[in-house]
């Protein structure tokens, strides 16, 4: 093998240096990511694992001195940040393929593109402003569908854009493959190019349900919230998010307890939600992850 | 690749049954509400109390109260919309609007404001202000614990130098309007510079969502002060201050010196109820004090609804009281109790009154 | 190479083929339906709006006060508020998002690789409220009692810009532009990583292959060959983080002061538009003038996310060229 010379040997080192730096730094932000995620969930899970009992899950929100619980709260967003991501979700895979398989660079798809950026950053406090506007003022009352309405407008932008990412992400070569096989265009996309990146999709709709699953401010112009059991969607519903609001303000430790509860199930159950997904993906497809 | 793609087809499908099945599902479960159940936002200061009287109200009349805690603001908004049964605001609703909007004011109970404070090593509840002294605190014209005009009225306590933080409501709140009205009406410098309203432009300090939100930034800063309704303080075993009255008396806080002020106040002549009980004459009256007002519609396209709304006050103002003892709230003396009965006669629909309620 | 089996008629029959329309039909549907939305939200807010345009014309985007009681309305506290807290927040979130989505896919062992992966999402399960929560119990006390004491004196050299600005010299109450910005970087760091992450683990294996089959270290694999190549979809990742950085109400309601004043220091109590908007809009009544700012705010909310896209559009269009 050649001899290196000095310079050549200063650059290899310089290199590996910035190599083995960069890499520490990594290592530090997984670090700190971890630390913090730590930090977080030691508060959550210290104060809510208090709070925890089976009442929790049989009883609706009560006065203070009562056994109350959280029933109520939680079926509601069940219900809600369900039906939200059910119109909210297919919605936006079919913008995200839209953009990245038929659309593409064209004009008008440019367009969509750019306004569901916009859409993206809205606050979801305005898109609550909105909904109330166009679904609670003039039918009279708060429902739990305005909640639902409200999420699915903020799921969608998020589930587009993700889609579309990983889309553009299969190889060309797979979409080529499929129809050099004689596949229709939309064959193409529901049987090749959706299949392959089910996974990134996957984390995309994931992404989008944690971020509804927590929101508040949308649901109090909407959906209101409701200190009663009721299922019925268009009347005011109680959601978790607005229940822990309510309570983690409130002098008395019972509700405060509640609170801290609430906000470890919502964290559960989103958790759960995204193990379980990537569990059944990684069996049937016999590879962890997209 | 392309067997990987045919087994992976599967999950979709999966995914869609289950969405189909959930949605049956969410569908089958949708349960009506009771007719009887009503609605009510506004207010935070007596939703626990609110919340409270609706249940043990369910217990003897199966209907249910749904009460929603967004503030006072929100509570009048809610109910000129009409999305509401009754809306609950802790200041009064002026004359006009209430004519404009066609509804009905009356009080459901009474509380008080009271200040908070976190100077360390000094005990809160020996601290004495007064109105104007607020006043200048709350515009940033004094900005550190131990000037000269809060020492000249404290010579037993040793006041440190730290800095002033004031702390308010984010949320448009009837608090805000009761507290600020109160100093606006002793401290010229506070009414030209923030004025008074559920919200108003503050000159120094930080905003905290809701009365416990206010408490908790008290309580993490040193040299806080805040405002905050009595029950509040109570329940979190918080210090408040003492204020001067108008006869010049520092007095502190105590259920017996609400009681003082609310027996000066003028009900007889209060339009709308609205009777003043702030900075009221009488030594051991309390500086702000002041009822919380429930709304509803005059013209409701469902006056059963507004009828339930009566029928539940009518119970908790008979029935109340020891809740109202058990979570530091202050019962409406009973003449007023009646004067409100005889407000709600005044409500008609298809040509008879709504109160009393028919008996059958 | 041997000619298709399928004659070409055929094709043209194939391209017209219902379900394909069909298929283009709905995909072209939901792109519209997604305009239509945000022309509703703009058409619903810009009318809603209009009343305070017209009472303050374009004095009520440089107007500094914001006063229910006289009626005077001024969006530049709101503005500045917004802007700051979003710019800082990605500022400190983009580089560790970017750190730990290289950690996952190049450093970290292989078992560890999902756990560690899953925890970093785990941060974005977290409802909002509670990082407002952790924001206001936890963090704020700490901030209060070390970190703003500790600023203003390192930095109590750097001369204030007239009577208005103090750089780091403030009370130290713990929450303001600094807290928000730093829970607000919290906040978004799991998307950004997260979604970071994804990308790198769907990137061609053939572009690392073809780097380190020259000798490139991970790093400059890395930099030189598949940053390059995905560009514009790691941009996707930062807008992700920025989406929910300007968009962030709940958690910022309770760590930015709620101060609708010009801040005075980089601590100093402030509001976004997204905070103001939810305080304030429960007493707005429809037909005043309360409502009419808050809806004009969110139309201005509106414009800001269309010029900093439109910026980061034009970014992305030179990269693509060059």
């Amino acid at each position: 093998m050649k001899e290196l010379s000095p310079a050549a040997r200063a650059r290899y080192f310089r290199r590996q240096l910035v190599d083995r730096l960069m890499g520490g730094l990594c290592v530090l932000a997984a670090g700190i990511g971890l630390v913090l995620l730590g930090l977080i969930l030691w508060m959550l899970f210290s104060n809510g694992i208090g709070g925890l009992s089976l009442s929790v899950f049989t009883n609706s929100m009560a006065q203070p001195g009562a056994a109350g619980g959280l029933a109520n709260a939680i079926v509601g967003s069940i219900i809600q940040v369900g039906l939200g991501a059910m119109i909210g979700a297919p919605l936006g895979m079919m913008v995200g393929v839209y953009l990245s398989e038929v659309g593409k660079d064209s004009r008008f798809a440019s367009v969509v593109r750019f306004v569901n950026d916009i859409l993206l950053s809205a606050p979801s406090v305005l898109i609550g402003l909105f909904v109330y506007q166009i679904a609670v003022s003039p039918l009279g009352g708060f429902s739990g569908f305005a909640g639902a309405l409200a999420l699915a407008l903020i799921a969608m932008p998020i589930v587009a854009r993700t889609t579309e990412d990983i889309l553009r992400l299969v190889p060309q070569a797979y979409r080529d493959g499929a129809v050099a096989l004689g596949s229709r265009e939309n064959e193409v996309v529901r049987k090749v190019v959706l299949p392959a990146a089910f996974g990134g999709i996957l984390t995309g709709v994931l992404l989008a349900v944690a971020r509804i699953a927590g929101e508040t401010a949308p649901l109090l112009f909407t959906s209101l919230g409701n200190t009663n059991w009721s299922t019925d969607l268009t009347q005011p519903m109680a959601s978790l998010p607005i229940a822990i609001y309510r309570y983690a303000g409130s002098p008395y430790p019972e509700w405060v307890a509640l609170a801290w509860t609430g906000a470890m199930l919502i964290t559960v159950g989103v958790l759960s939600l995204n193990i379980l997904s990537r569990f059944s993906h990684a069996a049937i497809s016999g590879k962890q992850g997209g | 690749m392309l067997i990987q793609c045919g087994v992976i087809q599967q999950a979709p499908i999966r995914v869609a049954a289950l969405t189909t099945a959930m949605s049956i599902a969410l569908l089958l479960s949708a349960a009506p509400a009771l007719a009887q159940d009503i609605t009510g936002a506004g207010a935070t200061f007596p939703a626990p109390i609110y919340s409270s009287w609706g249940e043990d109200y369910a217990k003897v009349s199966g209907g249910r109260l749904n009460y929603q805690a967004l503030g006072s603001g929100a509570g009048v908004t809610q109910i000129v919309n009409r999305t509401v049964d009754f809306g609950a605001s802790d200041s009064p609703v002026a004359a006009e609007k209430l004519e404009k909007e066609k509804l009905l004011q009356f009080p459901a109970v009474i509380g008080a404001v009271v200040l908070v404070v976190n100077i360390p090593s000094v005990d809160g509840t020996k601290l004495r202000l007064t109105g104007e002294l607020l006043g200048e605190i709350y515009v940033g014209r004094i900005r550190l614990w131990n000037d000269p005009k809060i020492t000249a009225i404290n010579p037993g306590l040793k006041l440190p130098q730290i800095p002033i933080s004031p702390a308010y409501r984010a949320d448009s709140s009837g608090t805000t309007s009761i507290f600020t009205k109160y100093v606006s009406s002793v401290s010229p410098i506070f009414k030209e510079r923030t004025g008074a309203g559920n919200s108003v432009a503050w000159r120094t300090g930080l905003g905290a969502p809701g009365n416990a939100g206010v408490a908790a930034a008290v309580k993490n800063i040193k040299g806080g002060i805040g405002y905050v309704e009595f029950a509040y303080a109570a329940e979190n075993g918080m210090q408040p201050l003492m204020l001067a009255n108008k006869d010049g008396k520092f007095i502190s806080p105590s259920v017996p010196s609400f009681l003082a002020a609310a027996s000066h106040a003028d009900w007889a002549n209060a339009k709308n109820m609205a009777a003043t009980m702030q900075n009221m004459a009488g030594e051991t009256s309390w500086p702000i004090v002041s009822s919380t007002y429930i709304l509803v519609p005059r013209d409701s396209t469902d006056p059963v609804r507004t009828q339930h709304v009566l029928q539940f006050f009518d119970w908790s103002y008979r029935n109340g009281a020891a809740t109202a003892d058990r979570l530091h709230y202050i019962m409406l003396p009973p003449e007023v109790q009646d004067l409100a009965r005889r407000q709600w006669t005044t409500l008609i629909a298809g040509g008879k009154p709504l109160w009393p309620p028919a008996t059958n | 190479m041997t000619t298709p089996a399928v004659p070409d008629e055929t094709i043209g029959a194939r391209r017209l083929h219902f379900g394909d329309t069909a298929f283009r039909i709905s995909l072209l549907a939901a792109g519209a339906l997604v305009v239509i939305v945000l022309f509703s939200i703009l058409v619903i807010m810009f009318n809603g709006g209009k009343l305070a345009f017209d009472t303050f014309g374009l004095g009520f985007i440089t107007g500094t006060e914001w006063n229910p009681v006289t009626q005077i309305y001024g969006a530049l506290p709101a503005i500045t508020g917004t802007i700051v807290t979003a710019a800082l927040a990605l500022l400190i979130a983009w580089p560790i998002g970017f750190g730990i989505a290289f950690f996952l896919t190049e450093i970290c062992p292989d078992r560890l690789r999902a756990p560690l992966g899953v925890a970093i999402e785990l941060l974005a399960a977290v409802p909002s409220i509670v990082y407002g929560m952790w924001g206001f119990f936890v963090l704020a006390p700490f901030m209060s009692e070390y970190v703003q004491p500790w600023l203003t004196q390192t930095f109590i050299w750097i001369p204030p810009i007239g009577d208005s600005f103090f750089w780091f010299t403030a009370p130290p109450i713990g929450v303001g532009l600094l807290t928000a910005s730093l829970i607000l970087a919290v906040m978004i760091l799991p998307f950004i990583a997260a979604t970071t992450r994804d990308v790198l683990r769907s990137s061609p294996q053939l572009l690392k292959d073809g780097a380190y089959a020259m000798g490139a270290t991970r790093w400059e694999a890395l930099t030189g060959a598949v940053i390059p190549a995905v560009r514009g979809s790691l941009f996707g990742a930062v807008f992700l983080g920025l989406g929910r950085a300007l968009g962030e109400t709940m958690a910022v309601v309770f760590v930015i002061g709620n101060a609708t004043r010009m801040p005075d220091s980089i601590m100093a109590p402030s509001a976004t538009i997204a905070s103001v908007v939810a305080n304030s809009f429960p007493e707005a009544e429809p037909g005043t003038l309360d409502l009419a700012v808050l809806l004009a705010l969110g139309f201005i909310l509106f414009v800001v996310s269309f010029g900093v896209l439109a910026i980061a559009r034009v970014f992305l269009r030179q990269e693509r060229m060059s």
